[in-house]
């Protein structure tokens, strides 16, 4: 399999762990990742604050970029809010033809134009969708067996477009995380708010709401996210240290990789434990 | 600033009472069920619920809205909009609402206003995000020495992690600085 490849701003930064372990595993997965040429940030949280039209010219121009590069591949986007606004766009252009016409209006200002032709996905959504569970697990060989895992997804893969989950009672991780030969933990906050930026100028929300998350991870070794903000607000607001991974590097780790060479001395929290325990 | 004054600011402001009459008719079949507030995970936080707020907006009493920080706390998690038995797109015009209060410049929403602006403006200059020169911007704006301390412990992670990367800011016009201007000839 082959995608277009959006890293996002994130990944180039604060969750450099995750563009290191997702490029990794996808290649131990025999997919190639073609990264979007002169990619620009997508807008973020911020765009849809401060201006309509630039939320949706920002994840456009990506969008164009991609669709001059090759118009037969899915865009794989690791980030849950990049991949959420570039999917915003993807899908009002092809309702709202006023909109198309103004955003493009804007990009040939750089000779670019945007027509909604590629698909934009999720990273969960390509591994739970496009990846085979028997070649991680014959990868993994049970590598994980007796580790207990709390899967956590955040909001914006889930919600608002429900494309290849529960948006209440998210299960596409149980699979592959069980396919390693670890144990899923079952609770409730799996599709639970983090505060996502708000915690950025409003820290008591953060602490509050990543509180009750992580109360109810108790009994996990580690808990496994596939969202930079998710990740970041985890790792600065738990209460007590636990093990805070990308999906990507827990099955990377799982399937053999070195915990080099998916950014373990990356993260924020201190994942020795975990690394002790499943006797890396 | 007294409520009198929100109205009286966007009375002067044809444009922005515009974008407010947009935002009111994405929910004006709102039918008070309260399963918005029922559902927000920040409402503890919030001096007003998002169904009364959503209330305000549709008897017209918008000064009420932009006295409340209800919506500056949503954190688009999409759960109300997802459950709206209405269907409506409720984080939509929550974040539309946040466009009128950074755009009236509201006292009490100056700090996200600052956040974000010197956001966007970091990608106007660089395309993308590089947070050392943001958070300066950002604490250069705000002009009070307390609020670089909130950040510090959390900066000191991660430059220890190799994740934030000092560099000289660039002259120049900014990477994305056409499509900026070109997007505002648009909206105004």
């Amino acid at each position: 399999m082959e995608y277009l490849y959006y890293p996002g701003c994130s990944l180039e930064g604060t969750a450099l762990e995750y563009d290191m372990s997702t490029r990794a595993l996808f290649e131990a997965l025999g997919c190639t990742l073609t990264q979007i040429t002169d990619w620009t940030c997508c807008g973020a949280t911020a765009a849809h604050a401060m201006d309509a039209l630039l939320a949706h010219v920002l994840p456009a121009r990506n969008l164009a970029l991609a669709e001059k590069m090759d118009l037969s591949l899915d865009i794989l986007v690791p980030c849950s809010a990049c991949y959420l606004n570039l999917k915003t766009v993807r899908q009002a252009v092809e309702t709202d033809p006023d909109l198309l016409d103004r955003i493009n209006q804007v990009l040939s200002e750089e000779n670019l134009a945007v027509t909604g032709s590629l698909k934009v996905r999720h990273l969960l959504d390509v591994l739970c969708r496009d990846v085979d569970m028997a070649d991680i697990a014959q990868a993994s060989d049970n590598s994980m067996g007796g580790l207990v895992v709390a899967p956590y997804y955040g909001c914006q893969c889930l919600r608002p477009f429900t494309e290849f989950d529960d948006p209440e009672q998210p299960r596409s991780m149980d699979a592959m995380i069980q396919a390693t030969g670890a144990r899923v933990l079952k609770w409730d906050m799996g599709g639970a708010c983090c505060g996502a930026s708000s915690p950025a100028t409003n820290p008591e929300t953060g602490r509050v709401l990543v509180g009750r998350i992580v109360e109810q991870a108790a009994e996990a070794q580690a808990i496994v996210t596939v969202c930079p903000m998710c990740q970041m607000n985890l790792e600065r607001f738990q209460p007590d240290p636990i093990p805070v991974l990308y999906l990507p590097q827990f099955l990377g780790l799982a399937m053999g990789l070195s915990p080099a060479s998916v950014g373990c001395g990356l993260n924020l929290s201190d994942i020795r434990p975990f690394l002790t325990r499943a006797a890396l | 600033m007294a409520l009198s004054d929100i109205s009286e600011k966007l009375a002067a402001l044809p444009e922005i009472s515009h974008r407010v009459d947009q935002i009111k008719h994405l929910v004006d079949a709102c039918i008070q069920c309260g399963t918005c507030s029922a559902s927000c995970p920040n409402l503890d936080f919030m001096d007003m619920t998002p169904r009364r707020m959503w209330r305000y907006l549709l008897a017209g009493r918008v000064e009420k809205v932009f006295a409340s920080q209800t919506f500056t706390l949503c954190s688009s998690c999409y759960v109300c909009t997802l459950r709206c038995p209405r269907g409506l797109p409720l984080t939509e015009a929550m974040a539309g609402l946040k466009q009128v209060a950074f755009a009236l410049k509201l006292e009490q929403f100056r700090r996200s206003r600052l956040f974000y602006a010197a956001f966007m403006e970091n990608i106007r200059q660089y395309g993308r995000v590089r947070e050392m020169e943001m958070m300066t911007r950002y604490f250069l704006a705000v002009k009070n020495p307390l609020v670089p301390l909130g950040y510090a412990s959390m900066g000191a992670r991660l430059l220890k992690k190799n994740k934030l990367h000092p560099r000289l800011p660039s002259r120049g016009s900014g990477k994305l600085a056409h499509l900026f201007e070109q997007a505002h000839r648009q909206e105004h």
